[in-house]
């Protein structure tokens, strides 16, 4: 796609280096109107950095990016006024009330007082804070904060929303209660763009997702595009007695050229007969401790692309 | 950068010491008439009964300006310092204004211009209670307050900018007790820098508080030159403007690098 007025981001060769260290080696992308993209990768993989350039607050060191048709080193503050950000930190007035962090952030953007006070309240109930509005934020919860900080980045109405690993720390219901939330925004036909580590997260609700490792895109694709171009349809995990008895398998299963991968403590088998594959590992010489069969996920894909775990790096 | 987004982030500042102006009295405003009486009024009633020379001065108008400006210029220093540490460290609100329409010189700006204001309130407050105490000799007084909120400026400017470069408050303390506390002391605010060697007279002529302390004197006492005002006045701009080019750096690089 071209980096018309259609596209919110449009990334080409884009690199970002701090004193010598290279975080971004030269990624292209494009985010759609309406859609929700994912930038998948372990930590250090470069995501934040790309993050921060798209938002306006972070000078790209080579090639060309445009955020919502304009060009971040010349229309930062345009280009701001028009996103919403949530960042790693949720970076909120920890000594004002929820209601009073709205109404500070909404003046940064020049709204009314009047105009804020209105959305306060909307923005409340979206976020599911209403009863906690006049209370200080220090003592909230973290699944509260975040909620709360996406509140805040919804209150100039941004027609792209940038979310920086936004479920990290969370607890599970929490995270839950936040997809739940970012669903909601993406019916409402907000643009988002979100990076994560966690695979779950880009299934669940990224369209469309890059994988970055070391600065650079490995693949890109809807996230069942991605796993059927390079996992099959089920994964066979198994564990054995002794690292012995592992390597042997491994040894074995090499010569045969079955699509694996070993890790510390198990091997997966990628697979479109998982059944039958895990049959055969019962019947061989050295019998698994334990077999379990699993659909391919993104971590797989990860896995296979990188020769590495989402979160061993 | 544009004054209406600056003011923007000033106006946080604004809002915050709305909700927690309380806990900053003590220090700023009382503490400081607290300080006037007792040297003012209780260690004047001595120095002036002795052969002190303060230029036909009583020492409690002598020491008035000099507390006014040290006074808003220590209270300056710490606001400059701990909560810039607040902004890119502890909570982190510098990183929510870069991500609105706010640049990280506008962030900077806010700081500085809120360290202004309320040493403006300040020196407001010190100047009533000097001109009640008997301290005060001239309507000139009233410049004496944009001039002990220039000094705080002058001083704050290029504090932020330090703040924005450090990854903790340790230099912090240091700085307070080391430049601060001392210059406070020996740049003429409680007896004349003539009392003080040469080279110590000539090294706290290169700072800005006794430009400050020299410019209130003159205005709390009706002395005012204008060829001598015109020259501390340069030298705390000068100050303000290098501690500001520096600061808008300093919080650029920090924020947004």
């Amino acid at each position: 796609m071209a980096g018309g007025t259609d596209t919110m981001v449009h990334a080409r060769a884009l690199v970002k280096r701090f004193d010598g260290f290279t975080a971004v080696d030269g990624i292209d992308f494009d985010v759609r109107p309406g859609e929700a993209f994912g930038i998948l990768g372990p930590n250090g993989a470069g995501k934040t950095s790309a993050m921060r350039m798209v938002a306006a607050t972070s000078p790209v060191t080579a090639g060309s990016l445009r955020v919502l048709g304009l060009d971040p080193a010349t229309d930062g503050p345009a280009i701001r006024a028009r996103l919403g950000v949530v960042a790693q930190d949720d970076n909120l007035d920890t000594d004002l009330s929820v209601a009073d962090n709205l109404l500070v952030y909404g003046r940064y953007f020049g709204l009314s007082r009047s105009v804020i006070r209105g959305r306060i309240d909307e923005l409340l109930d979206f976020a599911q804070l209403s009863d906690r509005r006049d209370d200080r934020v220090d003592p909230l919860s973290g699944g509260m904060k975040r909620r709360l900080v996406i509140a805040r980045a919804l209150l100039n109405k941004p027609e792209l929303l940038l979310l920086d690993e936004p479920t990290t720390g969370l607890d599970p219901q929490a995270r839950h209660m936040l997809w739940e939330r970012l669903w909601s925004l993406k019916r409402q036909g907000v643009t988002l763009l979100i990076t994560t580590h966690y695979m779950d997260e880009a299934e669940q609700l990224c369209d469309r997702l890059v994988v970055m490792d070391d600065g650079r895109i490995v693949d890109e694709g809807g996230p069942r595009e991605l796993i059927e171009r390079h996992c099959t349809r089920e994964v066979v995990e198994a564990r054995y007695a002794t690292p012995d008895h592992q390597a042997a398998v491994v040894a074995q299963l090499s010569r045969q050229a079955v699509h694996h991968e070993a890790l510390a403590d198990r091997i997966l088998l990628y697979t479109d007969d998982a059944d039958t594959v895990g049959e055969c590992l019962e019947v061989g010489a050295i019998a698994p401790q334990s077999t379990i069969v699993r659909r391919s996920t993104l971590e797989d894909v990860f896995l296979t692309l990188t020769g590495r775990t989402l979160e061993e790096v | 950068m544009s004054f209406e987004s600056t003011l923007r982030a000033t106006e946080r500042e604004a809002y915050l010491w709305s909700r927690l102006w309380w806990s900053g009295v003590f220090s700023a405003f009382i503490a400081p008439v607290l300080v006037l009486t007792a040297l003012g009024v209780g260690l004047g009633g001595l120095v002036d009964s002795g052969t002190g020379n303060l230029d036909g001065l009583g020492y409690l108008a002598f020491v008035t300006p000099g507390l006014l400006v040290g006074s808003a210029v220590q209270t300056a220093a710490g606001n400059s310092l701990w909560p810039v540490m607040a902004g890119h460290r502890w909570v982190g609100f510098h990183y929510a204004q870069v991500a609105s329409p706010l640049s990280a010189a506008d962030v900077y700006g806010g700081q500085v211009v809120w360290i202004g204001v309320r040493a403006v309130l300040q020196a407001t407050v010190f100047v009533i209670a000097g001109a009640v105490l008997g301290g005060i000799g001239s309507w000139w007084a009233i410049a004496a307050v944009p001039v002990a909120a220039l000094s705080a400026v002058s001083f704050a400017a290029g504090l932020a900018a330090f703040a924005a470069t450090q990854d903790s408050d340790a230099a912090f303390d240091v700085v307070l007790r080391v430049v601060i506390v001392p210059l406070y002391l020996f740049s003429g605010t409680v007896f004349p820098i003539e009392q003080l060697p040469a080279a110590l007279r000539l090294a706290v002529s290169l700072f800005p508080m006794w430009h400050g302390v020299e410019l209130a004197r003159g205005a709390t006492t009706g002395s005012i030159r204008f060829g001598a005002a015109a020259g501390h006045l340069a030298v705390l701009a000068a100050y303000t403007g290098a501690g500001w080019w520096w600061g808008t750096r300093a919080f650029a690089r920090r924020l947004t690098s």
